[in-house]
């Protein structure tokens, strides 16, 4: 089994992830969504003013790309610190 | 054959179809009722989450508020998707290392307080019941417009699919037929928006047509004309919001959190083998659920082009069949005011008063109709939004029972209790819940739309602390857990008391406190919730050495 130190290293790392994916998630709803919508209107593209096309499109895009960037983020990191979960026939997957 | 024969093959098909997966797919222990016995896997798993999720008021509500609301529509097409980015991150996996049964469960594991598991439990039942009323009166609404019997009847019809693979299948017969009714709604859903789309723009994609050229020859985009439109009639531009930034913000963000912290839809996340497995099944979730709320705000501004070319300047005697068959049911009314037998359709920046009154929930359901589709499409909208109602009923009765039987039964009053007299227990709830939840359908209390925004607010500002700051930090102790609780809740369901029951008159902007409508203040419970739990904690005792083990534990995917 884990040293409590790998543990712990393995949470910071988890905790950083969490982090950056969270401020890319409030850029895009709360930031190009709301409060820079204005601004952003300025910009077109196609039909959509930019700000709109985020508030009621790009920020839902976003959202999906972001949990599964973050399921492949951890699988990873499960691996590299030996923490997944085995199969209970076969070893690994 | 006409809308209403239509409507019966495409209802029935759907129902046999139900009853066919319940059948096929009955409990037989209490981990299959809870559960699943946690073997469904990820996608499966995010389709019947995505299901339960998307509700009459997704399927039938959301599309017409936006069409009326523009681009504040889009409080919740991000509150409604951006809560699962939180549950992904933050909550899901560690639930289900956790991995029991349900969401007062963990409260009171967590916590080592039966207080917290009572408070948790209580929260969770009227989060429930206040949801499934809603769901039955839409199903009440889609069977009294379409196939001709009285609302009351089609609540009772209602009642009884659901009654029967609920109490029959528990959360492993809901599971499978969610996923049909998944694939019931998204396709319902999807059909007549490409059709409008192709009409409208050209375009198949609704989500490229909503930003595309309209195709009457103009080579003006759909959007431009929706705002030049909106402010020749005085309704604002589309694109344009009304509401204040700061309450936007606060709504978005209460709608987020309460996602998040609603227990029909974190309970799924036990339903799944493995920990990786609840994180990738809250992104298949999502991505189910994004089909739809992708295409909706397309859906939104379709409808309103349709519906403001067709009607402005009409004379009343020309209108189109769907428009009297809604005047029909009270839910479109005009009132002649000028005497010119033309409708005036206006909004309140216009110096011409407005003579059209429409009901925002028919939008989705008279949409196929406003654009000439075919009668089955309508018939098919039906089957979806009955679909969308039922899927989210079940969740919520399960929901309802399981918080009776394991936490109040089992884990509180009664714990030398049988696995088979607990399954009983639970299925004998989940059948007095429907009824009651269907007698709801049928004598609405007034404020069923209120209440939705209770729910989310009470969610938000009591569930979702509670758990994060369980999971986050190993310091937090039932003391601090309890006492933010019940401070987030009782602020703010007394906000929302003052606001829509004490004083409706004050309920404008100018009265709100920091501009802060009852639809965001959960925002603001939450915080309050977060600072008194700390607060409380810091000056009360840590939580026990086995306590903070737990947690390392549940930080942590593989079994030690």
């Amino acid at each position: 089994m884990q040293s409590s130190g790998d543990k712990r290293e393995y949470w910071k790392r988890n905790l950083t992830y969490v982090g950056a994916l969270l401020a890319i998630w409030f850029l895009v709803s709360f930031g190009f969504g709301i409060l820079l919508v204005e601004p952003l209107n300025r910009i077109r593209i196609g039909g959509f003013k930019l700000g709109f096309w985020f508030a009621q499109q790009g920020s839902i895009y976003v959202f999906v790309i972001l949990i599964f960037v973050y399921v492949r983020l951890m699988n990873r990191l499960d691996r590299t610190y030996d923490v997944h979960e085995r199969d209970e026939r076969e070893d690994g997957s | 054959m006409n809308v209403q024969a239509w409507t019966f093959v495409m209802v029935a098909l759907s129902f046999a179809l139900y009853i066919g997966i319940a059948i096929w797919s009955r409990a037989r222990s209490t981990d299959d009722f809870y559960v699943a016995a946690a073997q469904v896997s990820p996608v499966v798993n995010g389709m019947a989450t995505a299901a339960g999720w998307m509700s009459a008021a997704s399927f039938i509500s959301m599309a017409g508020l936006i069409a009326f609301m523009g681009r504040d529509g889009s409080v919740y097409l991000m509150g409604w998707t951006g809560g699962y980015v939180l549950l992904a991150l933050l909550l899901a996996p560690y639930l289900r290392k956790f991995g029991k049964y349900t969401v007062p469960d963990f409260v009171g594991d967590r916590y080592y307080s039966q207080v917290a598991r009572i408070v948790a439990v209580v929260c969770a039942i009227f989060i429930s019941f206040t949801y499934v009323a809603g769901q039955m009166r839409g199903v009440g609404i889609v069977f009294s417009r379409f196939l001709g019997v009285g609302i009351n009847t089609g609540v009772v019809i209602g009642m009884g699919i659901v009654f029967f693979y609920a109490v029959l299948g528990g959360m492993k017969g809901i599971t499978y037929t969610q996923v049909a009714q998944y694939c019931v709604l998204i396709f319902a859903f999807l059909v007549p928006a490409i059709f409008i789309s192709l009409l409208l723009t050209g375009n198949p994609i609704p989500q490229l047509g909503f930003g595309g050229v309209l195709t009457d020859g103009s080579g003006v985009y759909l959007l431009d004309r929706l705002d030049g439109l909106g402010r020749e009639l005085g309704f604002g531009a589309y694109t344009d919001g009304q509401k204040g930034t700061l309450d936007v913000f606060f709504i978005t963000a209460a709608l987020m959190a309460g996602t998040a912290g609603l227990p029909h839809v974190i309970v799924r996340f036990y339903t799944v083998p493995k920990v990786w497995q609840a994180r990738s099944s809250a992104g298949w979730a999502l991505l189910f659920i994004a089909l739809l709320y992708t295409t909706a705000p397309a859906v939104a501004a379709f409808a309103r082009a349709n519906l403001l070319t067709t009607v402005s300047n009409m004379p009343y005697r020309e209108v189109p069949t769907w428009f009297t068959n809604w005047e029909a049911t009270g839910l479109i009314q005009f009132e002649d005011k000028n005497g010119d037998g033309l409708i005036q359709y206006t909004g309140p920046a216009s110096d011409i008063p407005n003579e059209l009154t429409i009901d925002r929930d028919i939008i989705v359901l008279a949409n196929p109709e406003i654009a000439g589709l075919p009668p089955w499409v309508t018939g098919l909208v039906a089957a979806g939004g009955l679909a969308a109602a039922l899927s989210t009923a079940a969740g919520l009765l399960l929901v309802i029972s399981s918080s009776i039987a394991h936490d109040l039964v089992k884990k509180t009053i009664r714990p030398s209790i049988t696995e088979k007299s607990e399954l009983l227990i639970a299925r004998v709830t989940a059948g007095v819940a429907v009824v009651i939840s269907g007698y709801l359908g049928i004598h609405p209390p007034g404020f069923v739309a209120e209440v939705v925004a209770l729910a989310f607010g009470l969610a938000a500002s009591s569930f979702f602390p509670a758990i994060l700051l369980g999971i986050f930090t190993k310091k937090m102790n039932n003391h601090g857990a309890v006492s933010g609780m019940v401070a987030g809740i009782t602020f703010t369901s007394l906000y929302i008391a003052y606001f829509k029951f004490l004083h409706p008159e004050l309920n404008t902007a100018e009265h709100w406190w920091l501009g802060v409508s009852p639809e965001g203040i959960g925002t603001i419970g939450m915080a309050l919730n977060f600072l008194v739990a700390w607060v409380v904690a810091s000056f009360t005792e840590p939580p026990p050495l086995e306590i903070q083990q737990f947690v390392e534990e549940i930080r942590v995917p593989r079994k030690s």
